[in-house]
């Protein structure tokens, strides 16, 4: 489902990725894990078209993405941290985004909103929410349009244990919908119950992305966390 | 024996005197008289007769009155040149021609045709013409002590090439322009070469150069007129000893314009005039001795242009409001004297309040400076820089003669 | 493209600063007409006001808002749009509120007072002057990253154009003082769009009988049809160059 050939970005002096080159494919959830600064962040803008790429090929359904757009309504996208014009009102906000996307065919899932709440402060405005429920309004907007990729830059950040939870239970309820799910995260733990591919990331390089079966199997470990570990002190012996 | 035939002499002119006065005669010319053509009456008239001209049109080409006549037009009679010829020439003193209609005169450069033309005549009067459609309109040379008094003159002339002037005097003395309405000519009053003359209520408008022009001519007064609209305005050069009282120039508006331009003029005096729109109200050079006080200048582009070759001008007691530039000159050297005069743009202050501001006024800008040495600097005119410009340099004056300076500013404007 | 327009514009009508420009213009336009009683010179005073207020007011506010607008962009730029659709919708969105800005608060007055062909192209003059502006503001944020760096590269652009501008053509008519300068100086005078502004307007008024021979010159040329068009060519491709070039940067650049 998305392809990505040989990219290659650097921010002046800093090579942020470095030949990066992987497939993924549908009803896969990907959990994309790294340290600080390996560039996660900077890989999911880069198939979000927010940052350019200097080389590298990406496609999207076989197609190419460079210089495309209309890719971008088949994504959903959960921004690590969402920032929103302070002007507006949550309500506001909604109304302008299926405004600017009445024309696509979507099934609008509003479920989100409703399980979050948002649909009590509607009126509020932008710049006086807390970091958790500007979070939720993230999510809400990235599952709103029903897309086939959902790409959420640490979800569970800054939300409450009962939120975190009803948004993961979503993720799995999205998942089985055969949908190609991308999500960065440090807490390892969260993921347990949610991934079925690691991808792992490390100063801009990709070190491995593998199903979990295959990572139980190498480390002979069940927990994400103890496997992901071991993985690391392999990979710090190769170096 | 010597005094009695002394005495004899005298006794006969009187008697011829007396028998002559006896003697005029009235002729009439008109369809309904006797005599339908001007020409034959002047020729049936002797000396000292009158000739009343009947309502008509009258083309009978050049009239010259070379006698002692009165010309009077009943309800302006026309008198036409068809575009051929001059109309009227008067060669004779003492003549009087009132109440004509005179139009459609030829025109040339080499004979400058006129509607009325005085040629070496004295004591003659023109009086309540209408002359249209002219070459010159009434022209006198080697004339004195004439009247040209109530006419008026229209033409339609639209190069300076192709038209002369309206009054246009040339080598006379003591003449007196009165009451006049001229329109449309090159210059509407010409003066070269006329002394002891003076100009007085004459309408001056929409001329194509100047709405007076004046060379040569000493000792004359101009009073009273209104030059408006023409298209460079009045220009007096070469005199010395003119006078110059409360005339109104007003909206000589364009790229070589005056008010009135003064070039070479010595011991004369501008009172009371009025300056309203024009380009520059006066724009001097090498003038001196000139005495300039109580006029009001008002919304020109540059009040008073005065170029570094005057001295001894005297520009006191006027009124300045809302000129562009209140003063332009193009050297650094000031022999000239600006104090006592009120200008809408001073901001200084009175604390002893004697009606006199404390500070000095400076009514040159730098930018005025600046575009009297570089013209094309006017470019920038508008422009913010030079709006700064001039303020700091109003703080702190590098560039603008030092000496250019009313010392003592009217905090109030002249009842003028 | 005119969905995200609309919101732009509605987000600056809730800002209110455009709000007060617009009355801040309608108070000094009227209060000029009032007290001068000679409507040209009225014309005259307001020219002097739009060449200083009007790209001061555009470049600042423009700077500011693309600056403060990066949230809408993010927000815009990871849905299906196109980003050169974004930009051109926030320079529209600018350029049109605070074109209608100027149009309540200075064209009004100016053509209620003053119905000519002059009024007609300093109204005119004063719309293009705010896109110009817009759009210099909008090159100026693209490529600058910080915010307080690019509203003083904004600051400085327009003192550029206002000031320095005119100070190296005083400086260049001294150095050339003694050789026939008129086109060579025409040419320069299309180099800003300010002085090409005044210049126009100014050879429209009686006021232009002071220039004396570079006038007459300059009259010769901006006063006839085609000196006209290209000055008002001129103008728009001042709008489109630095919109252009800022479309160029923002298609490369990383958020």
């Amino acid at each position: 489902m998305i392809r990505i050939e040989n990219l290659s970005k650097r921010f002046g002096k800093l090579q942020v990725l470095k030949q990066i080159h992987f497939t993924c494919n549908q009803g896969e959830c990907i959990a994309l894990i790294g340290p600080n600064g390996c560039g996660k962040t900077t890989l999911i803008k880069s198939i979000l078209g927010l940052v350019v790429p200097d080389t590298g090929e990406m496609y999207f359904n076989n197609n190419k993405m460079n210089a495309q757009w209309s890719y971008r309504s088949k994504i959903g996208y959960m921004p690590q941290i969402g920032r929103y014009p302070d002007n507006m009102s949550i309500g506001q906000l909604f109304t302008m985004m299926k405004d600017l996307r009445k024309h696509e065919q979507h099934i609008l899932d509003e479920s989100l909103i409703k399980t979050f709440g948002i649909d009590n402060m509607l009126n509020k405005r932008m710049n006086t929410l807390s970091g958790g429920t500007r979070q939720k309004v993230s999510a809400a907007l990235a599952f709103l349009f029903n897309a086939d990729v959902l790409i959420l830059d640490e979800p569970t950040a800054g939300l409450d244990p009962l939120s975190s939870e009803q948004l993961k239970e979503k993720i799995i309820e999205e998942k089985a919908k055969g949908k190609l799910i991308l999500i960065t995260s440090h807490i390892l733990s969260e993921l347990d119950e949610v991934v079925s591919h690691i991808m792992y990331m490390q100063e801009g390089e990709l070190i491995f992305y593998k199903d979990i079966g295959t990572l139980q199997n190498e480390t002979a470990e069940t927990k994400l966390s103890k496997m992901i570990a071991k993985k690391m002190i392999e990979n710090k012996q190769y170096a | 024996m010597k005094v009695n035939l002394r005495y004899l002499a005298g006794c006969m002119l009187l008697v011829l005197l007396s028998s002559w006065q006896s003697n005029a005669r009235t002729l009439y010319v008109g369809k309904n008289h006797d005599i339908h053509e001007i020409k034959k009456a002047i020729l049936l008239a002797q000396a000292g007769d009158s000739i009343l001209v009947e309502k008509g049109v009258y083309k009978e080409g050049n009239i010259i009155v070379n006698k002692r006549l009165v010309l009077i037009g009943l309800q302006y009679p026309v008198l036409d040149g068809e575009g051929k010829t001059e109309i009227v020439t008067i060669q004779s003193d003492s003549c009087v021609i009132k109440g004509f209609k005179i139009q459609h005169s030829g025109y040339g450069t080499l004979e400058d045709p006129a509607g009325l033309k005085i040629m070496d005549a004295n004591y003659v009067s023109i009086l309540d013409n209408i002359v249209d459609d002219t070459f010159f309109g009434i022209y006198a040379q080697y004339a004195k002590h004439c009247i040209i008094k109530n006419n008026r003159l229209t033409s339609y002339g639209k190069e300076e090439q192709q038209i002369g002037n309206g009054i246009h005097c040339w080598k006379s003395d003591s003449l007196q322009i009165i009451g006049n309405t001229i329109r449309g000519h090159r210059d509407g009053i010409y003066f070269e070469f006329v002394t002891n003359s003076i100009i007085w209520l004459n309408y001056s408008e929409k001329n194509i150069r100047y709405g007076l022009h004046f060379m040569f001519s000493n000792s004359d007064a101009y009073i009273g007129n209104v030059f408006k609209n023409n298209g460079a305005g009045v220009a007096v050069m070469f005199t010395k000893d003119v006078k110059m009282f409360n005339n109104t120039f007003e909206q000589n508006w364009g790229d070589a314009a005056y008010g009135i331009l003064l070039k070479e003029i010595s011991d004369s005096y501008i009172e009371g005039n009025r300056f309203i729109e024009n380009t520059s109200g006066i724009y001097m050079e090498g003038a001196s001795r000139v005495n300039i006080s109580k006029n009001v200048f008002q919304q020109n582009g540059w009040a008073v242009k005065i170029q570094a070759s005057c001295m001894d001008v005297n520009l006191n007691h006027n009124n300045f409001f809302g000129n562009t530039f209140d003063v332009g000159t193009n050297g650094t050297l000031v022999l000239n004297n600006f104090n006592s005069n009120y200008w809408d743009k001073y901001e200084g202050y009175d604390i002893d309040r004697n009606r006199i501001g404390d500070i000095a006024y400076r009514p040159i800008s730098m930018f005025s400076m600046i575009v009297e040495k570089i013209p094309s600097v006017m470019i920038l005119f508008r422009s913010i820089m030079v709006t700064l410009l001039d303020k700091t340099e109003k703080l702190l004056p590098s560039i603008t003669p030092e000496n250019l300076k009313d010392d003592t500013p009217l905090m109030k404007p002249l009842q003028l | 493209m005119h969905k995200i327009i609309k919101y732009v514009v509605i987000d600056i009508i809730r800002n209110r600063i455009v709000l007060g420009y617009t009355f801040f213009l309608l108070l000094i336009s009227l209060s000029v007409f009032s007290l001068e009683d000679n409507t040209a010179k009225g014309l005259l005073t307001l020219l002097n006001l739009i060449l200083f207020i009007v790209p001061l007011v555009s470049v600042i506010f423009s700077t500011i808002y693309t600056y403060n607008s990066a949230e809408f962009v993010e927000l815009l730029l990871s849905q299906p749009l196109q980003r050169k659709t974004i930009w051109l919708s926030l320079f529209s969105g600018l350029a049109s509120s605070l074109c209608t800005a100027f149009l309540v608060g200075a064209g009004i007055p100016i053509l209620l007072y003053e119905t000519s062909l002059t009024g007609i192209m300093l109204v005119l003059c004063g719309m293009l002057l705010t896109a110009i502006f817009v759009s210099i503001a909008m090159l100026a944020a693209v490529y600058t990253r910080d915010k307080a760096k690019g509203i003083g590269v904004a600051i400085l652009l327009w003192i550029y154009f206002a000031l320095v501008f005119d100070g190296l053509i005083l400086f260049l008519l001294f150095q050339f003082s003694d050789y026939p300068v008129e086109k060579p100086l025409m040419m320069l005078s299309f180099l800003n769009p300010i002085d090409l502004t005044r210049i126009l307007i100014l050879l429209r008024l009686d006021i232009s009988a002071l220039m004396g021979y570079t006038g007459a010159v300059f009259k010769m040329f901006m006063g006839s049809s085609v000196g006209l068009i290209l000055s008002f060519v001129s103008l728009c491709l001042w709008t489109m160059i630095p919109l252009i070039l800022s479309v160029r940067k923002f298609n490369r650049k990383d958020l």
